[in-house]
This record gives structure tokens, sequence and C-alpha cells, in this order.
């Protein structure tokens, strides 16, 4: 199904249907998604999925209300589909209240991106993930095929975004709780890429069978993988950057901008929509700058404004989404070198992957989170053994700031994996980071 | 509206295809209102199917907005040739089939209708408890929402097999946050709010009584003193309990978990196959049940999605572990007696193993007892941080509201009350489980799992419990 053109003919229906004073705003997701879902290197649940969704907004003065619908691509029954949910919207208006915080985008600004890329067939697929976890255990999901985001209003503006991409994400296990975690991720899939990311990750698989390492709660020097990272950056995403948080005191950066503490001054943190894959427009018809500067040397720096906490506080709308969180994060490297890591760590634990993370003290920026997958005990800068899962309880200002020994002149491009409803477009950019004394406490 | 649906898919099907059909109209409905100020209306409705093709001791599945013949038709082939690729591929012990010809229906009961309240009606007390939760300058936060899905489904196979559930569900929130200097305090009525019902829903759970207690209860957190740290007997409540329940007890016992299926995102399990019927998972207190017809709750059904006929189960009895969270197609590949649990999101994810209604069983001990058996402790309630190891072992739970007992006695409120332990000997220190009296009824909106990725309601009951010996301690850097 050509979702391009489906989305013009139900954006032209939406506006035929929009009366009067009304202005309407369509938002347009559609997907084509094999998913395949692997455990102990066999098919466990194979798929695909075809999902069209339309959500209209009506807008008469002050008044606005909202209406979605699934689509089916079946002309006749679209349009009856596009009718009953303009009929909802408008019968909502009659009970909505004027709401002083509307803000949509007034001024058309049309947009296109579109990538078609060549992905594996379900075959294909399955021939690899089952080669790759020959005489090992492999668990994990290959999500694959494409996804389409259109934004259109009866003024005239059209946004569309488009790309073909997989996502393969899996765990090489050992036993127990100790795994290698590794994924392949991006446009245009191939072998021999798939088949290098594979054999790196296995290669690690036999330090795990070593006896594993139960440190005793207390301060360690700690070197936290991109991956690791991203569960910190992912965590804080949650409320940390939003306009809406920070007028509320309710960041947990409230130190920060209270000017009572800051991260390191080699921390610098931003959206970057320009070399992120999502969407370059949002919901409401506002276009996103290339890039946002969050944390600058240490310091907050702007948040994300939503056109909601624009109205409500008089900032100016940065294009961000409604729930005002990152979707292409991208932190600075520095000046350590990959290859150096260990030598610098010397003594420690290397956190390959962080889980769980949430508040401990909100307030004071202090979180908590699990080590996962394969961690590992290091001494004199080799690693000795794979560590046995630990919790962490500590303030951003000091893992960040304070402790923070240095970053990694080499960052990875992270491509989100989540599949909660659609395909995620998030991706983060990071290096990893080295930090003097990160505390465990269970 | 599933009548064309029944005949479009026994027209669709081929003779010698072993399949299934499941379907789903799901409306939802949100109103909000945050400082005052409604947010807009939404509505929203969706609908589609998942077709399930068995082939060759594989299965593929398909799933699609377009429940024409020919819709279902394309949905098919494409199920079946996932199956065929999939042959002899499947994880070890898949079973032949999963098919079932159970027959049966399943409603909500709604005493008042909530399409019977108008949304002016709902917009209006949405705005009346605003005004109500702003009792003071230093409220800079507040707001209230009411939302409501109703879920219509069908269960068609091909060995005759058909299931009707309709199910609305009630979902009300409400928040003050208060600040003064560099403390911020949040209060709300807790996300553990979910019933099955109509707009009655929202009197049963005091949503409309609530409002001025939540503000002043901000106030006085952030007026009130840390958390101490120690070691000490811990009551905590029934909102809070639920996310205990759900963290430490049910997912560890998800079959899938312990199958290993969700090793790569959600996690494993401390639990092993071979705990069951022996492992002292609590003390005598502990008993947990798999409860589907427990009225009013979230996730109560006569069916799974799978089509297993829904009934109560102990899942750990006397504090010993008896079965898993396991779906018929988990049970079969782990040779385990399990639960009708095969449960998926939406229409357009496949069913996986799942909590449900799974309850902690009221004791005989009236609240003011337990109190009265701590000499120096806490209690705690409506979670706030929630944070638990990939085993399910080690856990963090922080809380928004403490409440220090002194002498059997509860004393002064303190702010930032966390606690943490691990589950394989923290419901060993279970010595108090409330009656009827606290014995509250709640569950979670979003609880995440699967790949892909799937949230979806459950509930969870339980009375207030008092466990001895917990690492307690509070905020500050």
């Amino acid at each position: 199904m050509n979702f391009h053109r489906h989305f013009q003919d139900i954006a032209d229906r939406v506006t035929a249907l929009t009366h009067g004073e009304e202005i309407s705003l369509s938002n347009y997701y559609a997907e084509q998604s094999d998913f395949l879902r692997f455990n102990r290197s066999a098919v466990r649940q194979p798929g695909s999925v075809t999902d069209i969704e339309l959500t209209v907004d009506l807008v008469k003065g002050r008044k606005r209300a909202s209406a979605a619908t699934r689509l089916t691509g079946d002309r006749a029954e679209d349009e009856a589909r596009v009718a009953a949910i303009v009929a909802d919207a408008r019968q909502a208006l009659g009970a909505a209240p004027d709401d002083p915080f509307l803000l949509f985008n007034s001024s058309p600004q049309s947009s296109e991106h579109i990538a078609e890329n060549d992905l594996p067939t379900r075959a294909a697929a399955i021939d690899a993930i089952t080669r790759a976890g020959t005489g090992r255990d492999m668990v994990g999901i290959y999500a694959a095929g494409r996804t389409a985001y259109g934004f259109a209003n009866s003024l005239g503006q059209r946004n569309w975004h488009s790309a073909d991409s997989f996502n393969l994400d899996w765990c090489f296990y050992h036993s127990a709780d100790k795994a290698v975690k590794a994924n392949y991720a991006g446009f245009e899939w191939r072998d021999g890429e798939f088949e290098r990311i594979a054999a790196d990750a296995a290669n690690t698989l036999p330090v795990l069978s070593r006896t594993p390492k139960t440190v005793p709660p207390g301060s360690y020097r700690a070197y936290l993988t991109p991956a690791a990272l991203a569960e910190v950056w992912g965590w804080l995403g949650w409320g940390a950057f939003g306009l809406q948080t920070h007028k509320t005191r309710s960041t947990p950066f409230l130190r920060s901008i209270d000017g009572a503490d800051e991260l390191a001054k080699n921390v610098s943190l931003g959206e970057n929509i320009a070399a992120g894959v999502a969407p370059a427009f949002q919901s409401d018809g506002f276009l996103r700058p290339d890039r946002i500067s969050l944390i600058g040397h240490g310091a907050y720096d702007q948040c994300l404004v939503s056109p909601r906490s624009s109205a409500e506080y008089g900032v100016a709308t940065n294009g961000a989404n409604e729930a005002e969180q990152p979707q292409s994060l991208d932190m600075a490297g520095g000046e350590l070198k990959r290859g150096d890591v260990l030598r610098e760590l010397g003594t420690g634990v290397y956190v390959s992957n962080l889980w769980y993370l949430n508040y401990s003290d909100r307030n004071n920026g202090r979180l908590t989170g699990l080590t996962r997958f394969a961690s590992m005990w290091v001494e004199n800068g080799e690693i000795v053994a794979p560590l046995n899962v630990m919790r962490f309880d500590d303030t951003i200002y000091r893992m960040l700031g304070s402790e923070l020994l240095g970053l990694t002149s080499e960052r990875e491009m992270i491509l989100d994996t989540g599949t909660y409803g659609r395909r995620s477009v998030d991706s983060m950019r990071l290096p990893g980071a080295l930090i003097g004394d990160f505390r465990l406490t269970l | 509206m599933f009548d064309a649906l029944e005949r479009a898919f026994t027209r669709a099907v081929p003779v010698g295809i072993d399949c299934s059909l499941r379907a789903e109209r799901s409306i939802s409905e949100s109103y909000s209102a945050r400082r005052g100020v409604p947010a807009p209306p939404r509505r929203s409705t969706s609908v589609g199917a998942m077709i399930t093709v068995e082939h060759g001791g594989a299965i593929g599945y398909a799933a699609t907005t377009d429940l024409s013949e020919q819709g279902l038709r394309r949905a098919l082939t494409d199920a079946l040739d996932w199956a065929k690729a999939s042959t002899g591929r499947m994880v070890p012990g898949y079973p032949a089939s999963a098919l079932t010809g159970e027959k049966g229906t399943f409603d909500t009961l709604e005493r008042e209708p909530w399409t019977a309240v108008s949304p002016s009606d709902k917009i209006e007390l949405l705005l009346d408890l605003s005004r109500r939760l702003k009792v003071d300058d230093r409220i800079n936060d507040w707001g209230a929402s009411i939302a409501h899905a109703q879920t219509e489904s069908l269960l068609l196979t091909t060995k005759g097999g058909g299931v009707h559930q309709n199910i609305c569900v009630v979902m009300p929130a409400m928040f003050a946050t208060a600040s003064s200097g560099a403390q911020t305090q949040r209060r709300s009525f807790g996300d553990s709010k979910i019933r099955q019902g109509g707009f009655e829903v929202l009197d049963d759970m005091g949503f409309s009584t609530a409002p001025e207690r939540i503000a002043h209860e901000a106030l006085m957190l952030i007026e009130a003193q840390e958390c101490p740290s120690d070691r000490m007997d811990i009551i905590i409540g029934p909102d809070q309990m639920v996310l205990q329940i759900h963290e430490s007890i049910g997912h560890p016992l998800e079959l899938d978990r312990i199958l290993g299926d969700e090793r790569n995102y959600a996690g494993t399990s401390f639990v092993t196959p071979e705990m069951f019927g022996t492992y002292r998972y609590g003390s005598n207190l502990l008993n947990i049940s798999f409860d589907p017809a427990e009225a009013g709750e979230a996730t109560s059904y006569a069916f799974d999605d799978e089509g297993r006929r829904a009934r109560k189960e102990y899942l750990i009895k006397d504090g010993v572990l008896a079965r898993p969270l396991g779906s018929a197609t988990s049970q079969h590949r782990a040779n385990l007696d399990g639960v009708a649990n095969a449960r998926a999101c939406a229409w357009n994810r496949p069913a996986i193993d799942r909590m449900a209604n799974l309850n902690l069983e009221p004791g005989n001990s009236k609240f003011d007892d337990l109190v009265a058996q701590v000499e120096r402790g806490i209690y705690v309630e409506t979670n706030f941080s929630w944070s638990i190891d990939d085993s399910r072992n080690k856990f963090q739970f922080g809380c928004e509201w403490g409440q220090m007992i002194e002498d059997g006695h509860l004393t002064r409120v303190v702010r930032n009350p966390n606690y943490r332990g691990i589950s394989s000997n923290f419901w060993r220190s279970l010595k108090g489980v409330g009656d009827r009296d606290s014995y509250f009824v709640g569950g979670a909106s979003q609880c995440g799992k699967g790949e892909p990725n799937q949230a979806v309601r459950v509930g969870h009951a339980t009375p207030a419990c008092l466990f001895a010996d917990v690492d307690v301690f509070g905020g500050a850097a």
C-alpha cells in the first residue's frame, strides 16, 4: 500500500469536511512491520502488523477537540471513518470550554522526507538470526518495515516523513542473568556488518563463564558504556528538559536551575533533530529547529517547549512534542580513547548496561537503578569476572559532575528499540563516561 | 458490530487451515484539567484484528485494520507465510495447537453507564476538583483527569470457538504539587486507582472527596522532615502494596520469563521451574491468588485472549509457591500447570503471559492492630518511584507519604520515604496482613513487557501489610 498517497487523499478529505470557521489538524501514522521474536535461537512469535491511525483535531475560535480512528486503505470505508471522527470532534467541540493554552502552527510550512531502502525478506531474516544463534542461546526481536508520519492542516500545510528501517536487538546468553547485549539497526541491511557485530558479541561470552564477582555496597570507580549512559538520559528525558517541569519546579535539575549545582564542564547535551531519525515536525504543525542546547558546558540551558507550554508560560515553542521529551539526544564526546577505557578505569566496575532507573530523591537529582548483562569487575585494567547485579544510588551531580573523570571521544548512535504502540524513531548519540566514585548500595 | 466479521472470517478461511481470529474494537475517552484549565477532550477508536495460523507445528500471525473478507484473506496469507517460514524452527516444546473450541461471553457491569454522564458534566466535575486542589499559594501545579476505555473483543477459531467479551474500565487521577524553597513534593490520588465499571467507580473510589486532603498533605510534605535511614518495621498501605505485589511476585512468577522469552527486554526471573510446589516464597500469612472473578477488579474476564476459560487459582498458598502465571502455550513448554493469562494489549500484538487480577488475600488484622504491633517503624502509601532488577529480586520503592510509628502509634509525617529489599527473602518477613477493612481493589494501568512491546492494565487487590526489619531510608544527596 502506498501510505504517502493514502495520506494525501485522507488529508484532502478532512480538509473538505472542515466547515466555516473551523480549522482541522490531521496527524497520520502508518506502519507495515515484520516482528520476529526469538528465544534460545529458535522462533517464538513471528508475524506482521499493518496499522494506520488518523487523529483529527478540530479548532473553532478558542475551542479544540480531538478524535482518532484506524484506517483500512479501502477508499469507501476510510471516507466513512473520517466523516465519523470529524463528526465526533465537532460534537465534542460543543461541550468544550475555551482553551487559553490553544496554540497551533498557522503559518503553513510543508516538508517531505522519504527514505525507501532495501530490507531483508522474512526468510532471509530468519536464516540470518538462526545462523548467528547456532550453538548459542540467542534471544531477542527483529523489527523491520516502513513507518510513516504525516501532518496536514486545513490551512494547506503538509508534512511527510517515511522510512524503511530495521532493528535487530538481541542477547547471547551464557547462563542465568549473564549475557551479552547486542544490536544491529539501520536502513540498509548488510550481512557482513551483522556478522561482525554478532562475532564481537560472541567473543565476550567466554568471560561470562568465569565465577561471577559479588562486590559489597560501597563506592567504586566505574565506566558507563554509551548504552548504560543511554539509560540515564532516557530516564531523565521523562521530565528533566521540559518547560512545564521547569516552571513547576518538579524537574530533577532543580538544583541546577537554582544555581546550587551543575554538571561537569565537559557535559554538553542537545536535541539534535538534524542528526536523528525522527520527523522534523510535531503534532501541532510546528517544525523543529535542527538543534536545541539542553545542557551547555555543565549548565542547564534551554527547555523543550511544547505549543501548550508556550501559550501557558509565554515562552516561544521550539517544536517540542506534547510530553516535552527529547527524541534525538546528542551528547558531546570527550578526550578519553575507547581503547584506553580499561586502563583508565584501573580497578572498578565496567557497566555494560543499566536497567530500571528511577528516583531516590528527585529534588536532588538522585537516581537508582541496576547493573545488567555483561557488566564486569575490572582489576588493574584487566577484566576479571562478570559482576553480579548491583544497585546504584547516586546523584547526577556526582556521576556527571564532581566525579566525572572523562568522556570517550568515540560516540555511539543508539536507535531506540521501543515498540509500544508503534515503532520508535527516537535515537541518542552518546559517549561513554568514566566515573571516579560511583555509589553501589545493594 | 462483529456479525459481519464472523461471516467474513468463515468465508475467508479455506478448508484445512487451522487458525484463530481475535478482533477488537476499543473506544477510549479522556478528560483532564490542569491548573484550572481543561485540556481538549480526546476520543479514540481502534478497530482491528489479528489472524494466527498454525501450520506444520509452527505459527504465524498477521494483524490488520482491514476487516473485510479481502482484508482477512490477505492477513491469512501473510500469517501462513510466516508459519511456513518458521516450520521446524519453533522454540522447544511448542504445542501442536493452541486453538480452543470454547464459547462464551463476559460483560462488565456498569451501574451508571459512562455515556449517561454528559461531556459537559465530566468537564465541570474536573474543574470543581481543580478549584478545590488549589488551597494555598505554595500549590504550584495541580490537576485531575478521568479516562474510560470500552473494549469489545471477539475470538473465533476454526475449532468452533467463539468468545465475545465487553470490558469497561475507568481510570481517575488527581495530583497537587507543593513547592517551597528547594523542596517540591507531589501528593496524588495514586496511579493504582483503576477498576471495571461505569461512572459509579469514581464515587466508589472517593474521587470527589479527595482534593482537599491531597492538597493539604502535599503542603505537609514540604514542611516534613526527611525520612530517617535505618532498619525498621514497615506497614505498607494497600495502594503501595499493589506495586509491591506486581513487581516482586507477579513478574517473577510469569512463566514466559522463567522460560527465557523476556530475557532480552523485561528480564528473567529468580524463580525456576523446580521451585513450584516446594519453595517457601513468604511467611505462612502470604496467600496470592489469580482471581479473574473479583467483582469490579480491572482485569476480570471469563476467558483469556487465546480462549482459555479463566478461574481462580492460588499461586502462593500459606507462603509456599504453588503455580506460575503461565498460559496454555507456556504450560506445555514447561510441563507445569498454570492459569488462563494469555493476554494481548490490543489487536495488533500477540498474546503473551500476563498478570490479570493478582491478589493478596486478606488476613485477620485490623489496621490499628498492625500499627499497635510496631514499636519503631514507618507507614508508607502511594507509590512515587519503583525499580527492580531483571531477575525481579533486588527492589527499591519510594512513596509519596510516610508516617513514623512509635510505640504502637502513628506519629510525625516524613518525606521521601524509600525502602529496599530482596524479593526472595522480603516476603518471609511478612508478619501481619490486614483484614477486609483495609482491602483495596485497584491495579496498574500500564504494565510494560513483551517484544514487540505491550502495555496492559492489570488488577491487584490487597489489604495493608506489616513487614519486619526492612531497610528504610530518605532523600537528600
